[in-house]
């Protein structure tokens, strides 16, 4: 089993857990878990064609999955997964 | 909802703002919540780590600052309130690049700096259907004692 850690900003759309725990193999579906069991959460991670919203990132043990496999990127047993907003404007 | 800054704090993100200009300033903003309502505890300013030539009108915060804020809040007992950052030049409104942006929950603190000089900084928020910001109430408070 992995966990997910949930960022402050997303909190209020998970009862509050700050860490929630997944029995998923991969980081997507480890995010497709979390929205189904958070309905409220879904529209914050994804946009409406189903893509990551841009603000999304995610880290595996403190390395970015882009540079591992992104979505694919496998979860092994007490693995952390995070989801860490990426802060910009202009 | 509405966010309470204490007026030390603020005098902080806007030396921040003037300092980073002609380029955008920006920083996180960590404090305490009571129901609806936000009370700012510290800011870090952080670097704009945007492309360089374009520091002048985009911002980007490192994520692994925002994971060294999220820890410094768990360690602390507070919370990432939201984001600040300053529009040089440029009324404190949300661009169109800060709305696409936008992380839901968060507070946006703009601040306008004019020709080097901070001037007004209002209060926004994403709405849930991620269509528009808000402004949300932003309450200056006395120096603690």
């Amino acid at each position: 089993m992995s966990s997910i850690r949930v960022p402050t900003a997303l909190r209020g759309y998970t009862d509050g857990q700050i860490e929630v725990h997944t029995e998923a193999a991969t980081v997507g579906g480890a995010l497709q878990e979390l929205a189904k069991r958070y309905p409220g959460l879904a529209p914050h991670l994804f946009g409406a064609e189903g893509q990551l919203r841009p603000y999304v990132n995610l880290f595996v043990n403190d390395q970015d999955v882009r540079a591992l496999a992104g979505v694919h990127t496998p979860l092994a047993e007490g693995d952390q997964l995070m989801i860490l907003p990426s802060v910009a404007g202009g | 909802m509405s966010l309470r800054m204490p007026v030390q704090l603020m005098a902080e993100i806007q030396r921040h703002a003037e300092q980073q200009y002609p380029e955008e300033g920006a920083g996180l903003i960590l404090g305490s919540l009571d129901g609806e309502d936000r009370t700012a505890r510290s800011v870090l300013p952080v670097s704009n780590t945007f492309e360089a030539k374009q520091r002048g009108r985009r911002y980007l915060i490192d994520p692994m600052a925002i994971l060294q804020a999220e820890k410094e809040a768990d360690r602390t007992g507070l919370s990432v309130l939201g984001v600040f950052h300053s529009h040089p030049d440029h009324p404190p409104t949300p661009s169109k690049f800060d709305l696409e942006w936008a992380v839901p929950w968060y507070i946006y603190l703009i601040t306008a700096v004019r020709q080097g000089i901070a001037e007004q900084t209002r209060a926004w928020r994403l709405q849930e259907d991620h269509v528009e910001m808000i402004e949300e109430q932003l309450a200056i408070e006395p120096e603690a004692r």
